[in-house]
């Protein structure tokens, strides 16, 4: 509850003494950048090939010659949008941002960088930490759009390659019954996992001590705490939205 | 001028400081120095108030920083310069963008005038063309150079060191020393220098300040230190052989 409280105060601290408008925006540039530019590979490898294998064992677990072929990529789809491109993307971006967050703004704490910040009088919280929490909910909802796309789009190439379903039969499971809502409901998702991916690890790595140790530990806190509370929030908002 | 009354500061039950007042006068090269872990640096925080003081005031000018409002506190922090142990670089951004930061967070300055500032910042330090150098591309007395330099270049009314020569040869330490002590008198400002370099005493500490134990044991000057019948203060002074011969 003491750290819940730390980290309350800490989120509420990003809002205040703010620097000019123009301050941010160029910080936030280059957070998008780092945030979402970088992460392209990676998202990328990863939704190919979960979109693949997803069509592969999908298409093994229906075998019934009472299912329709389409009901292959109409689960691929429905996977992907529901819980693929959003949830396990961000399991991997808390991988590669969180760690990366929490480690620069250790590196920082224990360097004196953060100290120097406030010593000129700028509110190191808010000048540091609200770029990144910006960017990652401005980047993160495209990423998960690419992500979806290229996961369906690795199911079509797969299906093609192997001929387990032919590519006429993919695109009729893909627009077959399809529901808008899901669409923003991912969307949701993407902001909530975003906001929670960004400020977890900045807090684990604001209030890092020590030494370079303590920045590994930092950053290993803060995967683990982030993947923790997707997988709790991604419960909480599929209950409130989807029960 | 700094004043500072009263200052406590415990770490859980480890009493760091225990009440020390005294003053910082303007235009002087003002010194802390003490043995590893007398506080030293603990009280250089609670100055600037990166530390909140768990009793005592320190007063800038007259001003109460320690019990002032943000808004205040942040209209006196940006009259702070500080140069840190390890240079605090920013090791994303290269040396310009180093010195120029200040500038650029805190005034509406144009590129050319935070140009002109950051190089005339740059040569009065001692440093020309290493502008697109990165910090980890410099030595160490050059990263000191280049903090006191991001120091200075807002015009700053106190001048906040600790440690200035840590990790630099004698040659290099001296350097620093009187760069420090040049722009001390020539800006007029308040320096606080924190060390246990005793070059540094002799070379630069117009006043004095010794800790011991978190207590304020003795307050003079260079030339009288070696005077002061304290006799922490001179196991502190004549630690090293040279000083025991000169004793």
């Amino acid at each position: 509850m003491k750290s819940l409280g730390k980290f309350l105060l800490f989120t509420g601290q990003l809002f205040v003494r703010r620097e000019s408008f123009s301050t941010y925006v160029s910080l936030v540039i280059d957070e998008c950048i780092k945030v979402g530019y970088n992460s392209l590979f990676i998202v990328t490898i990863v939704s190919v090939f979960m979109g693949a294998v997803t069509t592969i064992q999908t298409a093994y677990n229906l075998v019934s010659p009472f299912i329709p072929d389409y009901v292959i990529s109409l689960v691929v789809r429905d996977m992907t949008v529901l819980e693929l491109a959003p949830t396990i993307i961000a399991i991997v971006y808390a991988g590669k941002v969180g760690s990366n967050i929490a480690g620069e703004l250790g590196t920082m704490r224990i360097t004196e960088q953060i100290d120097a910040l406030e010593v000129m009088g700028i509110n190191s919280t808010s000048y540091l930490v609200l770029p990144k929490i910006i960017a990652s909910m401005l980047m993160y909802p495209m990423l998960v759009v690419l992500s979806g796309f290229l996961c369906i789009y690795g199911g079509y190439l797969t299906s093609l390659a192997t001929g387990i379903i032919s590519g006429h039969d993919y695109i009729y499971g893909i627009r077959y019954e399809f529901i808008e809502f899901n669409i923003a409901f991912a969307l949701i998702k993407a902001f909530a996992f975003a906001f929670l991916v960004a400020s977890i690890s900045a807090y684990k790595g604001y209030f890092t001590t020590g030494g370079a140790l303590e920045v590994g530990k930092s950053s290993t806190a803060a995967v683990t705490n982030s993947c923790i509370a997707i997988l709790l929030a991604d419960y909480l908002l599929a209950q409130l939205l989807l029960g | 001028m700094i004043e500072i009354n009263n200052i406590a500061k415990s770490f859980q039950d480890k009493e760091v400081l225990k009440g020390i007042s005294g003053t910082f006068d303007k235009g002087k090269c003002n010194l802390i120095i003490g043995s590893s872990g007398t506080g030293k640096s603990v009280l250089l925080k609670n100055i600037v108030g990166l530390i909140k003081p768990d009793q005592g005031s320190v007063l800038y000018d007259g001003r109460d920083f320690t019990h002032a409002g943000k808004e205040m506190q942040t209209e006196i922090r940006r009259e702070i310069g500080m140069l840190f142990q390890g240079s605090a670089l920013f090791d994303s951004k290269n040396v310009e963008q180093n010195v120029m930061f200040p500038l650029d967070v805190l005034t509406k300055m144009s590129k050319e005038e935070k140009i002109e500032r950051v190089n005339f910042c740059l040569k009065r330090v001692g440093l020309e063309n290493v502008n697109s150098k990165m910090p980890s591309e410099i030595s160490g007395g050059m990263k000191k150079r280049v903090g006191i330099a991001r120091a200075i270049v807002n015009k700053p009314n106190y001048l906040f060191c600790d440690e200035p020569n840590s990790g630099l040869d004698p040659q290099t330490s001296m350097v620093i020393d009187e760069l420090i002590n040049e722009i001390t008198k020539e800006y007029d400002i308040t320096t606080v220098v924190v060390t246990h370099d005793m070059n540094s005493v002799i070379e630069i500490g117009e006043k004095v300040m010794f800790l011991y134990k978190g207590n304020k044991l003795w307050e003079g000057t260079n030339e009288d230190i070696t005077d002061s019948g304290v006799s922490e203060l001179d196991d502190f002074v004549f630690a090293n052989r040279m000083m025991k011969k000169f004793r």
